[in-house]
C-alpha cells in the first residue's frame, strides 16, 4: 500500500499510472450524473413550497459542497508539500484551485438564480453568502499568488501558506447558518439527525454529489498530468515519452544541467 | 528537531494562531454579523432605533391585512415569544404566505410599527412533495419551523 503511494509521488510513475484511470473516471462520473439528473429533473416530485424551482439545488448544493471540499484538499496537499517538500503535492494543490474556484462561482450563481424568485433578491450580505464569496476570493488569490512567483518552490510555499491560513473560512461557511441569523436556510442533509428532505428528493442529490466528486478527481488528474509534463518538460523521461524529436529543439546542452535540478 | 518536524510545528502554529485570531475577531463582530433581529430582541430593546435594520420571524396566521386599493399590506411577525407589526407597500415575494418565515428591512417607528422598505422570504431546510406535506399536516406531524424560535443562533 505505502509502496504504491510512494510510487504515485514520483512524477514519472504518477504520469504512467494515472493515464489509464482517466477514461474509467469519466465513465463513473457519467454513471452517477445521468441517473442523478434524470431522477432529479423528471422523477423527483415538486417541493410543497417551492414547486419546481427547488430542482436547482441538484447543481447548487453539490457545487457548494465541492467548493468546500476542494479548498480543504488544497490546504491539506499544500501542507503536505510544505512539510515533506513533495513536488507532486504542490502540483495537486495548484491544479485543483481553478476547479474549486469554478465550483464556488457556480454555487454563487445558481444560488442567486434560486434566490431571486424564492427570497425576492439576487444577493444579500448575510454570513453564509458573504463567507462563500470570500472563499471565491481566496481561490482567486491563491491562483494569482501561485502564478505571480516565478520560482516554483517559492511559489508552492507561499501559495500553501495562503491555502492553510484561508482554511479557517471553511468551518465559518459551514456553520454560518447555525451561528448567526442568516437569510440562507440551515443545513438539510449534513446534520446530526435525519436529513430534512424526502428520500425521493434526497437520492438524486446524493447521486449528483457523487458525480461532482468523481468529476473533480477526473479533471484534477487531467490537469495535474499536463502541469506535470510542463514542469518536467526538460527531464529525460518526458523527452523519451514524446520521442527525442520534440525535445531536441529545446537544445541538448540544457538537458544535462537540468537533470541535476529535478 | 529535524527540519521536517520544525516545518510541522510551523504549519500547526499557523493553523492554531489564525484560528484563535479569527475566533476573537468573530466574537468581537458577533452583533454586526447578525443578519436580522428577532421580535423578542426588539421587545427587549436590543434592536437599534433611528436607523434601518432587519427583523425576521414567521408571518402570524390570520394577521395579513391588505389595503383593497393599493399594494399596502400589514402583518404580524412572531418568533413564538414576541411579535412585531410590519407595514409594507410594495410587491411581496412568491413565498410570502401566512406561517412562512420572512425577513423585513426597514425602520422601527416610535409607535412600535415596523415600516419595511423590502420584504424577503426565508425558506426553511425542509423539502418534501406536496402530498407528503398534506399528510403530515393532517396527522399534525409537520416538522416545526424552528428558524425563528428562541435566542439568536
Amino acid at each position: 500500500m505505502w509502496a504504491f503511494f510512494h510510487k504515485l509521488a514520483s512524477p514519472k510513475h504518477f504520469y504512467r499510472i494515472t493515464g489509464s484511470w482517466i477514461p474509467w473516471l469519466w465513465a463513473v462520473t457519467l454513471l452517477f450524473m445521468i441517473p442523478g439528473l434524470y431522477l432529479g429533473l423528471w422523477v423527483a416530485p415538486p417541493d410543497y413550497q417551492q414547486g419546481d424551482s427547488f430542482r436547482i439545488m441538484y447543481v447548487h448544493v453539490p457545487a457548494a459542497w465541492m467548493s468546500l471540499f476542494i479548498y480543504v484538499f488544497m490546504a491539506v496537499t499544500g501542507g503536505i508539500g510544505l512539510i515533506w517538500n513533495m513536488k507532486m503535492a504542490d502540483i495537486m494543490a495548484a491544479s485543483s484551485a481553478p476547479v474549486g474556484a469554478s465550483f464556488t462561482f457556480l454555487a454563487l450563481v445558481t444560488g442567486a438564480i434560486w434566490g431571486k424568485p424564492m427570497w425576492g433578491t439576487w444577493w444579500v450580505w448575510d454570513a453564509r453568502l458573504t463567507s462563500e464569496l470570500i472563499l471565491l476570493f481566496l481561490y482567486l488569490g491563491y491562483i494569482a499568488l501561485h502564478s505571480a512567483i516565478d520560482d516554483p518552490r517559492t511559489a508552492a510555499r507561499a501559495a500553501a501558506i495562503l491555502a492553510i491560513v484561508g482554511s479557517v473560512n471553511i468551518p465559518i461557511i459551514h456553520y454560518s447558518v447555525e451561528w448567526w441569523n442568516t437569510l440562507h436556510q440551515g443545513p438539510t442533509v449534513t446534520r446530526l439527525d435525519k436529513p430534512a428532505i424526502h428520500p425521493s428528493m434526497l437520492w438524486p442529490l446524493l447521486l449528483m454529489a457523487g458525480a461532482f466528486q468523481v468529476y473533480f478527481f477526473t479533471v484534477l488528474l487531467m490537469r495535474a498530468r499536463s502541469e506535470l509534463l510542463w514542469r518536467e518538460r526538460r527531464a529525460r523521461w518526458v523527452r523519451e515519452l514524446f520521442g527525442n524529436s520534440a525535445g531536441t529543439t529545446v537544445s541538448n546542452t540544457q538537458s544535462n544541467s537540468d537533470k541535476a535540478v529535478t | 528537531m529535524t527540519p521536517r518536524q520544525r516545518r510541522m510545528v510551523w504549519v500547526s502554529l499557523i493553523v492554531v494562531g489564525v484560528s484563535i485570531a479569527t475566533f476573537l475577531a468573530l466574537a468581537a463582530f458577533q452583533k454586526n454579523l447578525l443578519y436580522f433581529y428577532t421580535p423578542s430582541q426588539i421587545a427587549s430593546g436590543e434592536a437599534p432605533t433611528g436607523y434601518a435594520f432587519r427583523v425576521g420571524g414567521l408571518v402570524e396566521n390570520g394577521s395579513v391585512k391588505r389595503d383593497p386599493g393599493s399594494l399596502a399590506v400589514r402583518f404580524t411577525l412572531t418568533d413564538g415569544a414576541a411579535r412585531v407589526t410590519v407595514f409594507y407597500d410594495d410587491i411581496l415575494p412568491d413565498l410570502f404566505r401566512e406561517g412562512q418565515g420572512i425577513i423585513a428591512i426597514g425602520q422601527l417607528q416610535p409607535d412600535g410599527l415596523f415600516k419595511a422598505s423590502q420584504v424577503l422570504a426565508k425558506h426553511d431546510e425542509n423539502y418534501m412533495p406536496p402530498e407528503v406535506a398534506d399528510a403530515l399536516k393532517k396527522s399534525g406531524k409537520m416538522p416545526p419551523v424552528d428558524e425563528f424560535k428562541g435566542e439568536a443562533r
